[in-house]
């Protein structure tokens, strides 16, 4: 089981299209990813589910990644959120 | 007439009939079915042809409003691809054995409700996204077309309308969109933005205005019907003056700045940070003439660190593409909100403790400034200069700190570039000694705003003194002209980014002086290069 969390810094917090391309990134990996943010958790391959957390700048979210790819995954999303939000 | 005030969305004034439109929304009726494996692979089908329609759309969209803009259709398509949405429509499928239009519906009103409710003025907005993609797999479903062809140009009016429609409708024949609801942040706000058309929304619509003549003033946010004849005038004569100034922007934009006898002179723009960068480059800007840097001093509790001011020299930088960005250091005194420099209050803070002299006094802060512009200069075309400057002895101490600046970069092993440094002309001291100064400098600015002030010894803030103001006063004129004669014999080049820059009465007289640059507030600049381009330089 890995995990990272991370402090939105984008203006517009986690809106539709990060979300999306999120999500996408989210299906090529294998392992169970999951999003919680305000007490809630969602499965990170759901574009909806992540929108419907309405995390916004300033907002910290955690990821957490459990199964084979875990620790890639870890890597990839942690990039991602870097270069995005 | 009926005179109704919403909010605006985008500015501009339209005049003409209006089309009220009606939505394209389906009957939804709950059928029963028997079948829901059935029912669930029609909604599959369904939501694929959706889809499909969506990728198509963001084609189009791509070509008409740009990418940036376009993106929502790419949005939708996700949303429709949503695990979370698609469960939602087989759960009610298979639960209340009923249709797929129905189940759709649902799911597209239960995620919108979810939507609305939220705190996020951006999550709300996307509560229409829902209903849009909803309507749009239903549509396929019922094998329904959107209706958005109508021939003549009409202001739209309707209680809402959906990205998808917005970006179809033929921008020529559309002269206003009208709606009841919507938002600032809703797509449809950007895209009628995008598309340059003036927009209003929280307007109390009424199907009966269908036809009628009315007036949409984007920029006040009214909307007139049945306009009267004074007010038909009035915003008749508004929207021939924006038509000028939009079409003297697209006859000017990619000309050159020069003469009717050939003297070219550069245009650049002043700005305050990186949000008028966009400005500068629709305005067709050379560069930037000034960057006021003071945007990071002000409204803060403590100093800027050097990362800071270095991420924003560098995005600025960066933004302009490889034009000039002449960045001028710390240009505040007691006057302005910087509590935490501690400069306390002064009698006459025009003339006291400000700009280089803090700098002078308190080094630490300009080092701190240097290493940022310094190394952000690695990154983009960056220029520095110095403001109200009055003696040799100033240069020369900004000379040796600028020194060991650069030897500390270099210390720690970072690349910059040895950039132009230049002064900033405003104070009557400065003009006088001008000719020293040159030598010892790259180029001139010349700050008309302070050098008027201190040269009639006048206040700009004073309303009294406004019938003794003369901004064209000899004595201004004269200045500047020593100043550029200085300029040139040592080989400089001189430029002014004061306000007497963009007043096109004085175009000519600058072009005659040689003038080497103007940077003016990035609006100013399609004016001024008008001017120029109808100047003579050479008498």
């Amino acid at each position: 089981m890995k995990s990272f969390k991370y402090v939105i810094t984008d203006n517009e917090g986690i809106h539709a299209r990060p979300a999306g391309l999120l999500v996408k990134l989210v299906k090529t990996f294998s392992s169970e990813i999951n999003l919680t943010s305000g007490g809630k958790t969602v499965k990170a391959s759901k574009t909806l589910g992540i929108m419907s957390l309405g995390a916004k700048k300033g907002t910290e979210v955690e990821f957490t990644f459990e199964g084979e790819d875990e620790e890639a995954a870890c890597e990839a999303i942690s990039k991602f959120m870097q270069e995005n939000l | 007439m009926e005179t109704i005030q919403g909010k605006s969305i985008f500015k501009g004034v339209a005049i003409g009939p209006v089309l009220f439109y009606g939505s394209n929304d389906v009957e939804i009726t709950r059928e029963p079915i028997t079948d829901a494996a059935a029912e669930i692979a029609r909604y599959d089908e369904a939501k694929t042809k959706a889809i499909e329609q969506l990728e198509a759309l963001h084609e189009e969209a791509i070509a008409k409003v740009g990418e940036d803009n376009a993106a929502i259709f790419e949005v939708h398509a996700m949303l429709l691809d949503d695990e979370d949405f698609t469960d939602s429509v087989y759960e009610i499928i298979e639960s209340e054995m009923v249709n797929a239009e129905y189940a759709a519906a649902q799911t597209g009103e239960n995620f919108a409700k979810m939507f609305a409710e939220m705190e996020d003025d951006y999550f709300r907005a996307r509560s229409a996204d829902m209903k849009d993609i909803s309507d749009r797999v239903i549509r396929v479903l019922s094998g329904r077309t959107e209706k958005t062809s109508f021939d003549t140009p009409a202001i739209i009016v309707a209680e809402e309308l959906m990205p998808s429609e917005t970006v179809q409708l033929d921008k020529d024949k559309v002269l206003a969109f009208v709606t009841r609801l919507g938002s600032s942040n809703s797509h449809t706000a950007i895209l009628a933005r995008t598309m340059n058309i003036p927009a209003l929304i929280g307007i109390d619509i009424d199907p009966s205005w269908d036809g009628k003549t009315a007036i949409v003033d984007g920029e006040n946010g009214l909307f007139y019907l049945d306009p009267d004849a004074e007010t038909l005038e009035r915003l008749t004569a508004r929207r021939e003056q924006i038509l000028e100034e939009r079409r003297l922007l697209q006859e000017l934009k990619g000309k050159e700045n020069v003469s009717v006898d050939g003297k070219k002179i550069q245009l650049y723009a002043n700005i305050g940070g990186l949000a008028d960068v966009g400005a500068v480059l629709a305005n067709d800007g050379g560069g930037v003439g000034l960057f006021r840097s003071e945007f990071l001093y002000i409204g803060r509790e403590s100093l800027p660190t050097e990362e800071e001011q270095f991420q924003a020299y560098k995005e600025v930088a960066e933004a302009l593409e490889g034009r000039k960005v002449i960045i001028r250091t710390l240009d505040i005194g007691a006057d302005k909100q910087a509590d935490y420099l501690n400069l306390g209050h002064e009698d006459n803070p025009a003339l006291g403790y400000r700009a280089i002299r803090i700098c002078l006094a308190q080094p630490e802060i300009f080092k701190t400034q240097l290493r940022a512009i310094f190394r952000a200069s690695a990154f983009g075309n960056v220029a520095v200069m110095y403001p109200m400057i009055t003696s040799l002895s100033e240069l020369h101490q900004i000379k040796e700190i600028v020194k060991e600046v650069k030897a500390g970069l270099r210390a720690d092993g970072y690349e910059f570039k040895d950039i132009e440094e230049g002064i900033m002309i405003e104070t009557p001291a400065s003009v006088i000694i001008s000719d020293l100064l040159a030598k010892e400098v790259d180029f001139f600015s010349i700050g008309t705003n302070d050098l008027t002030q201190y040269t009639l010894a006048m206040d700009r803030q004073n309303d009294k003194l406004e019938i003794f103001y003369d901004p064209h006063h000899e004595a201004i004129l004269r200045m500047i002209e020593t100043t550029v004669k200085n300029g040139h014999a040592a080989g400089i080049w001189v430029g002014i980014c004061g306000e007497l820059g963009a007043d096109t009465e004085l175009t000519e007289r600058f072009l005659q002086m040689g003038v080497d640059e103007l940077s003016v507030s990035p609006a100013l600049i399609l004016p001024v290069r008008n001017a120029v381009r109808n100047s003579k330089a050479f008498v």
